[in-house]
């Protein structure tokens, strides 16, 4: 017999060579860039033996839209809307982490008020960020029901950051100096609370009933796709991914912007109780704490928050920023995200690169990858919660 | 059958041959039994959708027909009967085109010995469990050969794991059934529908009579999802690692074959379990017995395909090695022990059949 799948024809189905040996070789196999799980246009290119991958190589640039370039092109405020492209489930923390770049390169105080709004939305935007990521592992495990529940909350996230900001996915919310505008006048607040004390009390109950503690679901991911604490450094892994394999590592904790010093928050991070300590079920579990994490946050930003203004300067005009080199990195749903950005002392940026986590956390598949069944590697790319938009800018 | 030979025999007159009555009536019946089966197929789809939609807290289908969107299905039929058909051009043509008729085949033939009433059954089989176990393996060759003719990586795999999937499941299915076999002393599906008479506490699920048959009868109805391959055993399809499984290149009615199977296959395994275990077209209470006996039959199906449907939007898919490790080490030892330990019971209670 002959195993040589990738040559059948219409002419010979299983032909054998002339000395008539049986030979097997690897299959070549195209997981993407449209596949189901591959959350978004990732493209993986399998070796396969059956069930069994034997090398996996991710295939990279089909979202990729110039947003480094284009940075080049059009002034610092302008170029905000950008970011919120990067990380689509996230904008909110995409829209921080370059607003702070800027901040830093210019040296503008930002009101305390906007901090705090900065805070609270971009915690929003981590915990529907974070829902996605339960919903779309569930659903690559196979469990479809609770994609709609976890969908279900992320809609009154949507809600209130469309009631803030105006926009329901892509906000443009903050500027450098502040953010664009005040806390609507119709009880916003009061109704943030309200949706945080049901997510805590009730909702993440639910879906730890429904899903995280699920027999069929704690079998499927303990001890699969390990990610040892050596190779999520020597791949820069941040964010839930480095914290599922055991490390106490936060930009929100260890390099404090923001305000983010003010507040008390706890780092979760992935302890092997159902197996080993970095399996897909850490890294998972690490997202659920951390929405509660995000819960508390929110509630002590909202409760601290002090009058005054939002916004420290109007950039009505296209302002010249001073030359100058500014490196920040802050934690995004997705790990650490960095913005560098030289200023040749115009208008526009002379370069910005942008450190994006998923980029970095999706490399790790070709060591982790290799060796699992093809259905160990679904939950293995669904645990890294990659965003194509991000990793390919 | 004989009641409608006779009925035939009635009409024409006795100008026909035997033979002549015993083709007709077996068209008759076979007609039934397709209609029955399509029909099946269009209300589950619906059904499926508006229980998943309750389960999930959404609506499902709301606007085609007006009333909560009962004739989404047959929209949904109609649109697919005008799809284009296209077959890959490096596909075994053959083998592409037959695989979903063969799969259709092997579920439909099975219909034949549902014993739907006292005296309505199409076959009435002396091997009617046998034979039912025996044609709808014929299901595992149609996936095989069509996942294989479609010449796509993805199908292969989702053939590969159907075959393994099906080939072993069939093994606890069967065999959670032999315990019944051995309580009637028949295979006639008839015979044992016929044993369960006289309420639910005859029925052979009762714990009380024999509780390794209550045991066998879950056994039967986790291996018969697995049959059906719906979740959380739907490893041939696994539509996040799979594309679509088997069925991945097929479009228009090819793919409907498939679909329909699948519906027609889930609502079969539903009546068998009914009929083996929960006492068939019996009524649960005597005082019940004044409604028609395939009504007592097809609420006792739908009610687990109700159950099926309720666990598939409930639970993640196992792997499959897991999948396998639960059939050879888990299910087909229990099975054999229900087999076993039923057998020494009746001996040991004096219930053995003569």
């Amino acid at each position: 017999m002959d195993y040589e799948l990738k040559n059948i024809g219409t002419h010979g189905w299983a032909s054998q060579d002339h000395a008539g040996e049986i030979k097997s070789e690897l299959m070549e196999l195209n997981m993407g860039p449209q596949h189901p799980a591959t959350h978004g246009v990732l493209r993986l290119l399998l070796e396969t033996d059956g069930e069994i991958v034997h090398k996996v190589t991710p295939v990279l640039g089909y979202l990729h839209r110039c947003a480094e370039k284009i940075a080049e092109g059009v002034n610092y405020k302008q170029w905000v809307v950008y970011t919120d492209r990067f990380d689509y489930l996230a904008p909110m923390c995409c829209n921080h982490a370059y607003v702070t770049a800027v901040e830093k390169l210019m040296d503008v105080e930002v009101p305390e008020r906007a901090e705090h709004l900065r805070v609270v939305t971009a915690e929003l935007s981590r915990i529907a960020s974070h829902l996605i990521a339960l919903a779309t592992f569930g659903l690559d495990m196979g469990a479809w029901t609770p994609l709609l529940y976890c969908f279900r909350e992320r809609e009154e996230i949507l809600n209130l950051l469309e009631r803030i900001s105006g926009g329901r996915m892509l906000y443009n919310y903050m500027v450098p100096g502040g953010v664009r505008y005040d806390v609507p006048r119709d009880n916003w607040e009061h109704d943030v609370l309200e949706f945080i004390t049901m997510l805590e009390t009730k909702k993440l109950k639910d879906y730890n009933q429904l899903l995280s503690y699920n027999k069929i679901f704690i079998e499927r991911l303990s001890d699969v796709g390990v990610l040892s604490v050596q190779d999520a450094y020597d791949y820069g892994c941040t964010g839930p991914v480095l914290r599922g394999s055991g490390v106490k590592f936060d930009c929100r904790k260890d390099d404090p912007y923001s305000v983010y010093h003010k507040f008390d928050f706890d780092i979760p991070v992935g302890t092997g109780e159902v197996g080993t300590v970095g399996d897909c079920w850490d890294r998972y579990m690490v997202r659920v704490r951390e929405i509660e994490q995000s819960c508390r946050i929110i509630r002590q930003a909202l409760e601290t928050m002090p009058e005054g203004p939002y916004l420290a300067i109007e950039l009505k005009k296209p302002v010249k920023v001073p030359a100058g080199a500014a490196y920040t990195r802050t934690e995004s749903s997705k790990g650490e995200l960095g913005h560098y950005i030289i200023s040749d002392g115009g208008q526009t940026a002379f370069r910005n690169k942008v450190r994006s986590p998923s980029f970095c956390n999706l490399q790790v598949i070709e060591k982790v990858g290799v060796g699992q069944m093809v259905s160990d590697l679904v939950a293995f790319v669904g645990s890294l919660d990659i965003v194509l938009g991000e990793i390919d800018r | 059958m004989e009641i409608l030979s006779d009925l035939i025999r009635s009409m024409v007159g006795e100008g026909m041959s035997d033979q002549g009555v015993f083709i007709s009536a077996a068209v008759t019946m076979a007609t039934i039994m397709f209609i029955v089966m399509a029909m099946c197929a269009i209300i589950f789809t619906w059904m499926e959708r508006k229980v998943a939609g309750f389960i999930q807290s959404r609506y499902g289908p709301m606007r085609t027909g007006r009333w909560h969107g009962w004739a989404q299905a047959i929209a949904d039929m109609l649109k697919i009967l005008g799809k284009e058909d296209i077959i890959p051009a490096e596909a075994n043509k053959a083998l592409f085109m037959f695989g979903p008729i063969l799969v259709l085949l092997g579920s439909l033939l099975a219909w034949a010995a549902i014993p739907w009433d006292r005296n309505f059954v199409a076959a009435d089989l002396d091997l009617g469990l046998f034979y039912i176990f025996a044609v709808s393996s014929m299901v595992i060759i149609g996936i095989l050969m069509s996942g294989w003719a479609s010449n796509n990586k993805w199908a292969l795999y989702g053939a590969a794991r159907g075959a393994a999937q099906m080939v072993s499941y069939e093994i606890p299915l069967a065999l959670a059934t032999i315990p019944v076999v051995m309580a009637t002393g028949s295979l006639n599906t008839q015979d044992i529908v016929i044993a369960q008479g006289g309420g639910m506490w005859n029925w052979y699920i009762n714990p009380v009579n024999n509780p390794f048959l209550f045991v066998a009868f879950f056994m039967y109805f986790i291996a018969s999802i697995a049959e059906t391959n719906r979740g959380p055993f739907d490893m041939p399809e696994t539509e996040s690692e799979l594309v679509a499984g088997y069925h991945t290149e097929y479009t228009g009615m090819r793919f409907a074959f498939f679909f329909l199977s699948e519906y027609a296959n889930l609502f079969l395994v539903s009546l068998i379990a009914a009929m083996v275990f929960l006492g068939g077209w019996q009524a649960p209470f005597p005082f019940l017995e004044f409604i028609p006996g395939w009504v007592h039959f097809i609420i006792k199906g739908v009610m687990l395909v109700f159950l099926n449907m309720w666990v598939r939007w409930t639970l993640p898919r196992v792997r499959v090695d897991q999948l396998m490790h639960l059939c050879w080490k888990v299910m087909i030892p229990i099975s054999l022990l229900c087999v076993v330990g039923a057998g020494i019971w009746m001996m040991v209670t004096g219930q053995a059949a003569a």
